[in-house]
C-alpha cells in the first residue's frame, strides 16, 4: 500500500494507466478471448470425477430386463389411441395402466392462454392433463421423492419413452430397496405440463398458469430425470443439462450419466458430439470447442432445453436423457435405455443428501472434461477490466481540470446531473416500451397491418429497437443545452460502470450470456467518443448491438450443429428466437428477455447517445 | 413355616391379581396389502404410585417398566416406533395410530414438582430400554398440547402442565428397537403369537410400528379398584405386490416365515382374528373356523373369524383375497410446504372431511421447531373457498433454541370438504454448530396431529365389558354415536439455507487475505504521520562531510 500513500508513485501510476490504456485494454481483450478459447483444450481442463460419496463407490446391479415388453407397450400406446397425436394424451389408458403396475396415480389439468400464439408449435391456447403415478418407497415417511418425467406432447411421439416409464415402473415396484418415492410423470404440452405440475406441487404462481390442485405429494423433490426417445431406433443418447437462465444442474449428475454410459456401453454424447480421444490435434480441438461453444450459445439464451430446466428453480437437480438416432453402426435397445435409467435412478435414490458436492457452475467441453468457474470466470474478467480501466481513465481525466486551466480556456463549470440524468432516463424509457409494447400492442398491430400476432409481436419489438436508434441521441439538450466535452465523459463514465455492472452480475448467474455480451459489447463501448468519424462508427455500433449479437449467435449456432442456413432462414430463425425469447419469458420466467430489453438495451442506447454528442 | 406357607399364599394371591392377553389381528386391506396387528395386554392391579409402598415382586409387569413408573411418576405413558407412514386413503384407518420416527408422550402424577427434570431423565431412561435417540428429546422439541392429548386411562387430569409430549421424525426404527420391545413381553418371544415376530420379515414390509402404552383402568365396571395396564403392540403391513410375486394369495408362513403351534403359556387368551368382512364368500380360509365373532371398530362393524389358540385347532391361515370398494377413511390429512427458494415458505395443512352430511370439529397440533419461525398473521383456515375461522386457538411461539412453535386450533369442518390451513414462514440461518452432520438433507418437521370425533356409522359399543377384543377396547369410547380418531399427517423436510461446509479452509485463506492486505494497508495509511522528507545529499557530500568529521571540520550543508 505504500504504493498508494506515496502520492508520486501514485501519480507515476495513473499516469502509466491512462498512458498505456488503450494497448493494455487490447491485450486484455486479446487475452480474454484466448483465454476463454484455450478452455477447450484438454491439458487446461480437469477431467470429471464423482464427488458424492453416497453416488460413488456404491454397487448397483441393473436387472432390469423387461425392454422388449416396453417396446410393444409403446406399439399398443401408439396407434389405437394416438398418444401424443392430435387427440391429446390417452389419459384414461395412462391412469388404468399406472394403476396396474401399483402405482398411487393422479392427474392434473391445467390450461394456459399464451400472450401470443407460438407459430414454431402452433399452440395458443394450451389445454391438457398431466398424469402422474407414485409410487411409495417401503417404510419411507413421505418426505423425498424422486422424479422421471416423459413428456408427451402433440406432433412429438415419445411414446417409447412413456412406455419404457411404465415398464420401469412395474419393475420398481417389484423392488423393496426405495428410500425414496419415484413419481413417474407423463407431461402433456411439454414445457407447459411440466410447469403445470411443478407450481401445482410448490402450490405457487408465477406465471399465471391455471391448474387443477395435486391431490399426491411425495415431500421434497431430490432429484429428476427427464427421458425423451423420439425415434424407433436409438443409437445413442444424449445428455442436455442447460435449463432455464442457463442454470445447469449439479455436475454430479451429468457424471452419473457418464459413468453409467461407460458401465453399459452406450454411446453418449453432449449437445450431440461425440467424445474425442485425439485433443492434441487441431481436428480434436476444434471439435471441443465446437462442443463448448454449443453449450455456451444454449445456456446463454436462458431457455430450457428439456424438461428438466424448469426443475432447476425449484432446487432439484435435473437433467434431461435424449435419445438420438444418427450413428448408424450403433443400436442401443430398449433393455440398455432402462437399465441406465435404473442405475441412475437406483443411485440417485442411494442419496443421504441433496446432490451438493459437485460444482453447479461448469462448461463442458465433453463429457468426461469439465471447465469449473474457477477456470473460465478470468476469461470474462479479462474483458470486463477494460470497461474499469476505462472509467478510471476517464475518471483521472475529468479530475485534472487544471490542464485545461493552464491553456487559458475558460472551463465551463462541471455538468449538471440533468446532462446525465436525462440520456438515462430516456433510454431506459426507451427500454421500458422494448419491454412492454409488443406483447400489449399486438391487438393493434394486428388491425393495421396485415401480420399475424406472432409476426406483429416480433416485427414491433424490432420497430421499437430500430426506433430507439433514432430518439434518444442529443436528449440532453433539451434540458441542458449545448453538449460540452465533460458531459459526455460523465455519460460514458456512468455508462461503462453501469455496463460493468450489468455484466459482472450476468456472468455470475449465466457466465456464457455475460460472457457473450462482453465480447461484442465490450470494444465499441470503451473505444466509442463523440468524435469519431459518425456514420462508420454508427455503422459499427449497430452491428455490435445486441439485436446482432443475437443474429450472429443464431448464425453460429446453425453452423456448429451442422446445420447451416441461408441468410434469409437465418432471418426467419432470428424472428422466430425473438418471439421464443418473449415467449419463454411469459411462460417459465426467463430473465433473458427482461434483461436485454430493460437493461442491456438502454445501457447501449447510452453509448450511442455519446456517439452522437454535440 | 406359618411364615413361609403365609408368603406362599401372598405370592399366589398377587399372582392371582396380574393377567396376560395376547392377540392377532389380521386385515386383507383394499390395496391388496395384508395387514397385521399384534396387541399384547398386561393388566395387574398394583398401585406403582401409592405413599410409602414400594412395588418389587414382578411377575408378569416387566420390571424394567414398573421402576421408571414409580420412580418418575408417571401416570401414563405412550410410546411408538414407526418406520413408514400409514397410508390412511389406502389402508382406512389403524387400530392405533403412530406418526413416522418416535413418539413420546407422558403424563406425570400431580405430584411431581419438577416435570421438566422428571421428563429429561425419563427421556434417557428410556432410551436405554429401547435402545432408541430418545435422549434427542430436550426441551426445544418438547411441547405441552393443551387439548390435543387426553389422558386415555383413569382420572381427569387436564392439567397440561404434567404433560409432555415430543416426537422425533427422523428416529430409524430397526431390529435394535425391537429386541427390547420383545423382551418385554411375559413369554419374550419363545412362546405364543410372539414367536411370529421375526425381524427379517417385519422389516420386509410396506409399514412398521411398535409401541407401548401404559395407563392405568378400572378393574371392572362399578371402578372399585385400579389396574395398571400396559399394552405392547405391533403393525405391520405387508406388501403382497412385492413379495406374492403377485398372487393374492397368503399365509402366517408367507408373512413370517414361522408358524403358530401354541399359545404363551402365561396368557389367559390368546386369539388371532381374521378380518373377513369384505367380501366373505370370497375368502378362503383354511383351516375354517367355526368361532365368528363381530366387533364395532373405528365406526364400522366388521365380522372376524377367530382362532382361539389356547383350544388349538391349526395354526394354518390361507386365503385368497379379492379386492373390494373400500369405504373412503372419513378423516384424512395432509401436508407439504409449498414455495421455493430458502428464504421463506408454506405449509399447508390439508384436512378432508369425507362424510356425506355430518359436521364435525377436529383438534389441530401442530408443532414446528424454531428454526422455522412462523408467521402467525398468515394463518388462514379456508374450507370450501369460505374462511373458516377456528372456535379455539392455542398459540406458543417459539423461543429461539429453547421451545418450538405450538399451534392448536378447533376447527369445523364442514361436511364433505376439503380443509386447508396454511401458515407462512421464515427459514432462520443457524449457527454454524447448529447444522446436523448432514445439512443438506434438510430439517424434519414432526407430523401434525388432527384429533376428531368421529361420527360413527354403527352405534359403538360404550360399556366396559372384559371380552371385547384387545383392538376394539384401546381408546375409551364414550358415546355411542362417535368414535375418537387420531390422524397423523407426514412430517416435512425443509431445507435451510446451509453454508458450504467444504468451505472453512477457503474462508481462513481468503479472510486472512482480506486482513493482511485490506486492513493492514488501511490501517497504515491511516496511522501513518507523513513528512516531508529531505532529498538526501549526494554521495560525493557524504563522503566529503564524512572525511570532515574525522579531521574535526564543521560539517557541509
Amino acid at each position: 500500500m505504500g504504493l498508494l500513500s506515496d502520492p508520486n508513485r501514485r501519480k507515476a501510476l495513473t499516469g502509466l494507466l491512462t498512458r498505456l490504456n488503450t494497448p493494455i485494454c487490447i491485450v486484455c481483450y486479446l487475452a480474454g478471448i484466448v483465454w476463454f478459447m484455450g478452455l477447450a483444450f484438454e491439458p487446461f481442463t480437469l477431467r470429471t470425477y464423482m464427488s458424492e460419496n453416497a453416488m460413488g463407490s456404491t454397487m448397483v446391479e441393473e436387472r432390469f430386463s423387461s425392454g422388449e415388453r416396453a417396446l410393444s407397450l409403446a406399439k399398443e400406446f401408439d396407434p389405437p389411441s394416438a398418444c401424443c397425436g392430435l387427440n391429446g394424451m390417452p389419459v384414461e389408458w395412462l391412469v388404468k395402466a399406472m394403476q396396474s403396475r401399483g402405482l398411487e396415480v393422479f392427474t392434473q389439468s391445467f390450461s394456459r392462454k399464451l400472450p401470443f400464439p407460438d407459430e414454431n408449435k402452433e399452440r395458443y391456447m394450451v389445454r391438457g392433463t398431466n398424469v402422474y403415478g407414485i409410487l411409495r418407497a417401503p417404510r419411507a415417511p413421505r418426505t423425498e421423492a424422486l422424479v422421471i418425467t416423459a413428456p408427451c406432447s402433440p406432433g412429438n411421439t415419445n411414446n417409447q419413452a412413456v412406455a419404457l416409464l411404465l415398464a420401469l415402473a412395474q419393475y420398481f415396484r417389484n423392488q423393496i430397496y426405495w428410500a425414496k418415492d419415484i413419481i413417474f410423470l407423463v407431461n402433456e404440452h411439454d414445457l407447459i405440463g411440466t410447469q403445470a405440475w411443478l407450481e401445482g406441487y410448490h402450490h405457487t404462481n408465477i406465471t399465471g398458469m391455471e391448474y387443477s390442485p395435486l391431490q399426491g405429494r411425495a415431500g421434497s423433490i431430490q432429484a429428476a430425470l427427464s427421458l425423451e426417445l423420439s425415434s424407433d431406433v436409438i443409437t445413442s443418447l444424449d445428455l442436455v443439462l442447460e435449463g432455464l437462465n442457463g442454470q445447469l444442474p449439479n455436475l454430479d449428475l451429468a457424471n452419473l450419466f457418464y459413468a453409467f454410459c461407460q458401465k453399459l456401453g452406450v454411446l453418449c454424447t453432449i449437445q450431440g458430439k461425440l467424445q474425442r480421444n485425439d485433443w492434441d490435434t487441431a481436428e480434436g480441438y476444434t471439435h471441443a470447442a465446437q462442443t463448448m461453444m454449443l453449450m455456451v450459445l444454449k445456456q446463454a439464451c436462458g431457455r430450457s432445453w428439456g424438461d428438466h430446466g424448469l426443475f432447476l428453480r425449484y432446487h432439484i437437480e435435473a437433467a434431461s436423457v435424449r435419445g438420438i438416432n444418427s450413428f448408424r453402426h450403433y443400436k442401443t435397445d430398449a433393455t440398455t435405455i432402462g437399465r441406465l435409467l435404473e442405475g441412475m435412478v437406483r443411485k440417485l435414490n442411494n442419496l443421504l443428501e441433496r446432490l451438493h458436492q459437485s460444482y453447479f457452475f461448469y462448461l463442458l467441453p465433453s463429457l468426461s472434461r469439465f471447465v469449473s468457474i474457477g477456470y473460465y470466470m478470468p476469461a470474462f474478467g479479462l474483458l470486463a477490466v477494460i470497461l474499469l480501466l476505462r472509467a478510471l481513465d476517464l475518471w483521472v481525466h475529468l479530475g485534472a481540470p487544471a490542464l485545461a486551466a493552464v491553456d487559458g480556456v475558460t472551463e465551463p463549470s462541471s455538468p449538471g446531473v440533468l446532462t446525465v440524468l436525462t440520456p438515462v432516463v430516456i433510454s431506459h424509457l426507451t427500454g421500458v416500451a422494448l419491454y412492454l409494447l409488443p406483447v400489449h400492442l399486438q391487438e393493434m398491430a394486428v388491425e393495421h397491418f396485415p401480420v399475424s400476432e406472432t409476426e406483429a409481436v416480433v416485427l414491433t419489438a424490432i420497430a421499437i429497437y430500430t426506433a430507439g436508434l433514432a430518439l434518444p441521441h442529443n436528449t440532453q439538450r433539451l434540458l441542458s443545452g449545448e453538449g460540452t466535452e465533460q458531459g459526455w465523459k460523465v455519460l460514458k463514465l456512468t455508462a461503462l460502470l453501469y455496463l460493468a455492472v450489468l455484466l459482472g452480475c450476468t456472468a455470475l448467474i449465466n457466465f456464457s450470456l455475460g460472457f457473450i455480451l462482453a465480447v461484442t459489447l465490450v470494444p465499441i463501448t470503451a473505444s466509442i467518443t463523440p468524435h469519431m468519424p459518425k456514420a462508420l462508427y454508427a455503422v459499427v455500433m449497430v452491428l455490435l448491438s445486441p439485436a446482432f449479437t443475437i443474429l450472429y449467435c443464431v448464425f453460429i449456432y446453425q453452423e456448429l450443429i451442422e446445420a447451416p442456413v441461408s441468410v434469409s432462414e437465418g432471418w426467419m430463425l432470428f424472428l422466430s428466437v425473438i418471439s421464443q425469447g418473449i415467449l419463454d419469458h411469459a411462460l417459465y420466467g426467463s430473465l433473458v428477455y427482461p434483461l436485454l430489453a430493460l437493461f442491456i438495451y438502454p445501457c447501449w442506447l447510452m453509448f450511442w447517445n455519446i456517439l452522437f454528442w454535440n | 413355616m406359618l411364615i413361609l406357607s403365609s408368603l406362599l399364599l401372598f405370592i399366589l394371591l398377587a399372582a392371582a391379581r396380574d393377567e396376560f392377553q395376547e392377540e392377532l389381528v389380521i386385515r386383507p386391506l383394499h390395496s391388496g396389502d395384508i395387514y397385521a396387528s399384534f396387541q399384547f395386554r398386561t393388566l395387574w392391579d398394583t398401585d406403582f404410585l401409592q405413599e410409602g409402598q414400594k412395588v418389587s415382586h414382578y411377575r408378569l409387569f416387566p420390571k424394567s417398566l414398573g421402576q421408571v413408573l414409580s420412580k418418575f411418576s408417571v401416570r401414563e405413558l405412550h410410546i411408538s416406533f414407526t418406520q413408514g407412514f400409514w397410508r390412511t386413503m389406502q389402508w382406512g384407518q389403524p387400530f392405533i395410530p403412530s406418526p413416522p420416527g418416535a413418539e413420546l408422550w407422558v403424563w406425570f402424577h400431580d405430584t411431581v414438582s419438577d416435570v421438566d427434570g422428571n421428563w429429561k431423565e425419563l427421556t434417557n431412561v428410556l432410551s436405554g430400554i429401547f435402545c432408541a435417540s430418545l435422549n434427542f428429546i430436550d426441551l426445544t422439541n418438547t411441547v405441552q398440547p393443551s387439548a390435543s392429548f387426553k389422558p386415555l386411562g383413569l382420572g381427569n387430569a387436564t392439567d397440561h402442565r404434567f404433560l409432555r409430549y415430543a416426537t422425533l421424525p427422523r428416529e430409524i426404527v430397526c431390529t435394535e428397537n425391537l429386541t427390547p420391545w420383545k423382551k418385554l413381553l411375559p413369554c419374550g418371544s419363545k412362546a405364543g403369537l410372539a414367536v411370529l415376530m421375526k425381524s427379517e420379515k417385519l422389516f420386509h414390509s410396506s409399514f412398521h410400528s411398535q409401541a407401548v402404552h401404559i395407563r392405568p383402568i378400572c378393574q371392572d365396571e362399578q371402578c372399585s379398584s385400579k389396574a395398571w395396564e400396559l399394552r405392547q403392540t405391533l403393525n405391520v403391513v405387508f406388501d403382497l405386490h412385492t413379495s406374492g410375486q403377485g398372487k393374492k394369495e397368503w399365509s402366517l408362513f408367507k408373512m413370517f416365515s414361522r408358524t403358530l403351534t401354541e399359545a404363551c403359556p402365561l396368557a389367559s387368551s390368546s386369539k388371532v382374528y381374521v378380518d373377513i368382512t369384505d367380501n366373505p364368500e370370497l375368502f378362503e380360509l383354511s383351516p375354517a373356523t367355526p368361532l365368528l365373532g363381530q366387533a364395532v371398530v373405528l365406526g364400522d362393524r366388521r365380522t372376524y373369524s377367530v382362532y382361539d389358540l389356547i383350544m388349538p385347532t391349526s395354526s394354518m391361515v390361507l386365503s385368497p383375497c379379492a379386492l373390494g370398494d373400500m369405504l373412503r377413511p372419513l378423516l384424512h390429512a395432509e401436508r407439504y410446504v409449498a414455495g421455493f427458494g430458502l428464504q421463506t415458505g408454506e405449509i399447508h395443512t390439508v384436512i378432508y372431511n369425507n362424510h356425506p352430511y355430518r359436521a364435525f370439529p377436529v383438534l389441530l397440533m401442530d408443532s414446528v421447531p424454531w428454526y422455522l419461525q412462523l408467521y402467525i398473521h398468515t394463518l388462514t383456515v379456508t374450507s370450501k373457498s369460505r374462511d373458516n375461522k377456528p372456535s379455539y386457538i392455542h398459540y406458543q411461539p417459539a423461543k429461539d433454541r429453547h421451545r418450538p412453535h405450538l399451534l392448536e386450533m378447533l376447527i369445523q369442518l364442514p361436511p364433505h370438504s376439503m380443509t386447508e390451513v396454511t401458515v407462512q414462514f421464515e427459514r432462520a440461518l443457524l449457527k454454524w454448530t447448529e447444522y446436523t452432520p448432514d445439512p443438506n438433507h434438510g430439517f424434519y418437521v414432526g407430523s401434525s396431529v388432527v384429533s376428531a370425533l368421529v361420527p360413527s356409522m354403527v352405534a359403538m359399543r360404550t360399556n366396559f365389558t372384559q371380552d371385547q377384543p384387545l383392538f376394539s377396547s384401546f381408546v375409551p369410547v364414550k358415546e355411542e354415536s362417535s368414535y375418537f380418531v387420531r390422524v397423523y399427517t407426514e412430517p416435512l423436510l425443509v431445507n435451510l439455507p446451509t453454508p458450504d461446509f467444504s468451505m472453512p479452509y477457503n474462508v481462513i485463506c481468503l479472510t486472512c487475505t482480506v486482513v493482511a492486505v485490506g486492513y493492514g494497508s488501511f490501517y497504515n495509511l491511516l496511522t501513518r504521520t507523513f513528512q516531508v522528507d529531505e532529498p538526501s545529499p549526494p554521495l560525493s557530500k557524504r563522503l566529503a562531510n564524512l572525511i570532515r568529521r574525522m579531521r574535526g571540520v564543521p560539517l557541509l550543508t
